[in-house]
């Protein structure tokens, strides 16, 4: 018997033996030579996340996963505030607007250098901008093409030249002003890398990155981790405080919330509304919250019936029960929501009046629209935990309960994620949950991408038309007066709101838990956020 | 034997090749673009059909599934359409870390589930007897995903005997050579490491190995009984042979063949089945990595990520198959 098994393992190991052979190893260390310092205080930060990074060129990625690995590793001309999004010097000192709010200059700031060895200036940034706008690859670069218009020689293009004055000042021309301007240079995408390691990369740029953040790329192992480590020659005195950061991979919540308890690793996101006592029970562990910049919706197709009646929206938003939603299904980590987006987004309109959860006015506006006896709908559930909808099926049947006192019998329809989102975009759903997280901080980015009779067949899912909030939109778009930008959209929230297109159900907090010895770390409304100011402290 | 060998290498090739186009054409069932999961929900309609474009995947099924398939006899596994990176370079390390996993969850399963089964047909309807098939059971009903949470949170937590998750200490991480930490830890001559590593494969390779632990032993008991029942076995015992001897050598060695059955049934399924062990436990295994894939319609990598696994499918009954001949001489390949 011990002959047979032996035989029957090392036939086994022969043979994985030799599949070694034909694997290569990607997890090469590219250690810099300073290997011997990491004892020295400040110490190395485990960082745990629910998927890998699919890439490391932050040009290209589109994912959350990827792009708390890359603001470790690049620096953006502007960027947010710690845990808002006001647009503060970046890697430009100072700039300034001219009056027509077409032409922005950048004072760069100087002695900075790329990973790599060579230097920040405003050459770089334009062989940056030009990599981008010349490209004309939307597969490649299509948060580009989204927030700027498209390409060069494109009709909407917005940036109509990048041009480096002297090589600390590069002036940006616009075709036309476009008020979230600063706030979208400020996203993680468009974080300038070095020219000279792209161009010696090519595709390998993307698993060999080279920026001037405050971490350098050090090693990366598929499926597992991702390691940075401290730059020495970073441009800000004493920082950053850690020695090193390494992403760790665990899938499932539970599972990350176990190594964390264990204290395997130091900070972890993605944690399950139903396990904050536990982190709140450990002496520890804490809690880290994160500002909400998302909302989680139940939408109608406006285009099908009975959907296509106002007063039949208006009803159903009378019926949905907010608070009871986000005590039983998000542990109240959730504020319940009014508009299509966040307070703290700027041009949040205050002063809209949420319908009210009144099941007799929903019978009345039932009676109005002639459908006092009920009807039958579709009601498409989320089938994947998100952000803002930690779990869909769930929410989907309170709601079912909700519409049934008035006689509507909502039958819950579910699909694989990929195949829900393409079928609700193409219109097929009835009525569905939904929802959305911010990429810039920008009203536009919520207003304008969802709501907007533009982008019916994209992300306006409900395929909500109506020129008034078309023109308020458009207008807004091209206003760079703040205040007056934000009295357009507060008009458009009225409109929307009165319309209900949308039952905007919950702008949710997500939740992170670290050890306790994690100080100065503040978790950015967008989702990512650099951790140059964090240490590790016992 | 060679020629038995050569011809079922030689048959494997039909076998892929209709596994790869039964995949290919199961993926393209499925509705999602994968162009629109790559980019996500906040991609314009221009970006999505751009990059659709630009994977190929505006062409016709046929042309695809062509290009595919010279690709793979150049040894071409195909791009991933989310890293742009081949999939034979992406592959290597998750199928080793899986690998490593499945053998310790194999070794695990046949040591325990064989020995519970010899001896509960030993002792038939003792209450060891009972007690394992009740336990066998369990394990064949028992969710993974419950039971490796659980073991995470008495061992580990609780007890603090062994890590939760990962392949090696994240904060002195392994160097990897073959992938197969415990001979790369070996080879570079870290016996702490080496140590380390095997504490990691623990729990996931209980969690792993529950299923075909219990399979193993009711399939070894049953087919022992069947032989303990025999003549032979009771004229061993007339003549006064030791029970030992007469369960552990004549009894086991002929009900061995259904169990060497089971044994490389369930060491294939374990290679494709491990994905939910591997998100419990931070494993970065192909199981996760063709689920992955799965989510994001990641074309390629399915169909080349199922074809590996298959392959290894195959092989694992080819040894199979080869161990009949040498357990049982009755059986001869011609």
């Amino acid at each position: 018997m011990k002959k047979t098994l032996a035989l029957l393992l090392t036939g086994i190991l022969a043979l994985s033996l030799a599949l070694a052979g034909c694997s290569s190893s990607t997890s090469k260390e590219k250690d810099e030579g300073k290997g011997g310092t990491s004892e020295a205080k400040g110490g190395v930060l485990i960082y745990g996340k629910g998927g890998d990074a699919v890439g490391l060129d932050p040009a290209i990625v589109t994912d959350g996963e990827s792009f708390i690995v890359t603001q470790q590793i690049f620096e953006t001309l502007v960027k947010y505030g710690e845990d808002n999004t006001e647009i503060n010097p970046g890697l430009a000192e100072s700039w300034e607007v001219s009056d027509d709010a077409k032409t922005y200059t950048f004072k760069l700031k100087t002695g900075i250098k790329f990973h790599d060895g060579t230097d920040f200036n405003a050459d770089a940034v334009v062989k940056n901008f030009q990599r981008w706008a010349q490209s004309k690859d939307e597969g490649k670069f299509a948060y580009y093409a989204s927030m700027f218009g498209g390409f060069e020689g494109d009709e909407g293009h917005v940036i109509k030249e990048v041009k480096a004055i002297d090589a600390s000042t590069v002036e940006f021309t616009l075709n036309r002003p476009q008020a979230p301007f600063l706030k979208n240079l400020a996203m993680p995408t468009f974080a300038i890398a070095s020219p000279a390691a792209i161009e010696k990369e090519g595709d390998g740029f993307t698993k060999n990155p080279s920026g001037t953040g405050p971490f350098k790329f050090k090693s990366w192992k598929p499926g597992d981790t991702i390691e940075v480590v401290k730059n020495d020659d970073y441009w800000q005195d004493g920082l950053p405080k850690l020695d090193g950061i390494t992403f760790k991979v665990i899938k499932d919540n539970s599972a990350r919330l176990n190594a964390a308890i264990k204290g395997e690793i130091d900070l972890m996101d993605g944690l399950n509304p139903s396990d904050i006592s536990k982190v709140t029970g450990d002496e520890k562990l804490q809690i880290f919250e994160r500002a909400s910049m998302n909302v989680g919706y139940f939408a109608f197709n406006v285009e099908k019936a009975p959907f296509d009646k106002k007063e039949v929206r208006q009803a159903i938003s009378h019926l949905i029960n907010k608070k009871e939603i986000i005590d039983n299904f998000y542990e109240g980590t959730a504020e319940p929501a009014k508009n299509p987006m966040p307070p703290s987004v700027s041009g949040y309109n205050d002063k809209v009046e949420d319908y009210d959860y009144d099941v007799e006015k929903a019978k009345e506006l039932l009676k109005k629209a002639g459908l006092e006896d009920g009807f039958k709908m579709d009601l498409w559930a989320m089938p994947v935990p998100r952000p803002y909808m930690p779990d869909g099926q769930k929410v989907a049947e309170a709601i079912q309960a909700s519409l049934k006192q008035v006689g509507i019998e909502a039958n819950i329809v579910s699909y694989e994620w990929a195949a829900y989102l393409e079928k609700v975009q193409a219109g097929e759903a009835q009525s569905f949950m939904m929802g959305w997280t911010g990429d810039n901080g920008d009203a536009d980015n919520f207003l304008y991408t969802l709501l907007d009779k533009d982008n019916i067949g994209s992300n306006n899912y409900a395929r909500y038309a109506n020129d008034e909030v078309h023109d308020l939109l458009i207008d807004a778009q091209s206003t760079a007066d703040e205040a007056k930008r934000n009295e357009l959209y507060g008009k458009a929230q009225e409109i929307i709101h009165d319309e209900a297109p949308w039952v905007p159900l919950v702008h949710s907090l997500p939740q992170l838990a670290g050890s306790k010895t994690v100080k100065g770390f503040v978790p950015h409304p967008t989702g990512s956020q650099s951790l140059v100011n964090v240490s590790l402290e016992n | 034997m060679f020629s038995y060998t050569v011809r079922r290498l030689g048959s494997l090739i039909p076998v892929l090749l209709g596994m790869a186009f039964i995949v290919f054409m199961m993926i393209r069932a499925i509705p999602g673009n994968p162009a629109q999961v790559i980019l996500g929900q906040q991609a314009t309609e221009e970006a999505v059909a751009a990059m659709t474009k630009e994977l190929g995947l505006d062409k016709p099924w046929f042309i695809q599934f062509w290009d595919y398939l010279s690709g793979l006899l150049k040894g071409d596994l195909g791009v991933s359409l989310k890293t742009n990176s081949p999939v034979s370079e992406e592959i290597g390390p998750y199928l080793m870390a899986t690998i490593e996993l499945a053998l310790i969850a194999m070794i695990i399963a046949v040591v325990i589930g064989v020995n519970a089964g010899i001896i509960s047909a030993w002792f038939q309807n003792s209450w060891f007897d009972y007690v394992a098939m009740v336990i066998a059971l369990i394990g064949l009903s028992m969710p993974i995903f419950w039971l490796g949470l659980m073991e995470q949170y008495i061992i580990s937590i609780q007890w603090d005997l062994l890590p939760t998750t990962g392949r090696d200490n994240i904060r002195d991480p392994v160097e990897a050579i073959t992938g197969l930490y415990l001979i790369d830890t070996l080879i570079q001559g870290r016996v702490d490491q080496f140590f380390e590593v095997i504490k990691h494969l623990i729990l996931p390779g209980i969690a792993l190995a529950t299923i075909p632990m219990a399979i193993i032993a009711r399939m070894t008991r049953s087919s022992m009984l069947e032989v303990m029942r025999s003549d032979f076995i009771r004229t061993a015992r007339a003549k006064g042979m030791r029970m030992f001897w007469v369960v552990y050598k004549h009894s086991f060695k002929n009900a061995l063949i259904p169990v060497v059955t089971v044994i490389g049934l369930q060491t294939g399924l374990l290679l494709g089945g491990a994905i939910l062990t591997e998100n419990i436990f931070g494993w970065p295994g192909i199981g996760t990595y063709i689920y992955d894939a799965i989510l994001s319609r990641d074309y390629p990598v399915i169909q080349s990520g199922i074809l590996v696994i298959a392959f290894l499918f195959v092989m694992i009954n080819l040894v199979v198959d080869l161990l009949y001949a040498a357990i049982d001489p009755r059986i001869k390949y011609k």
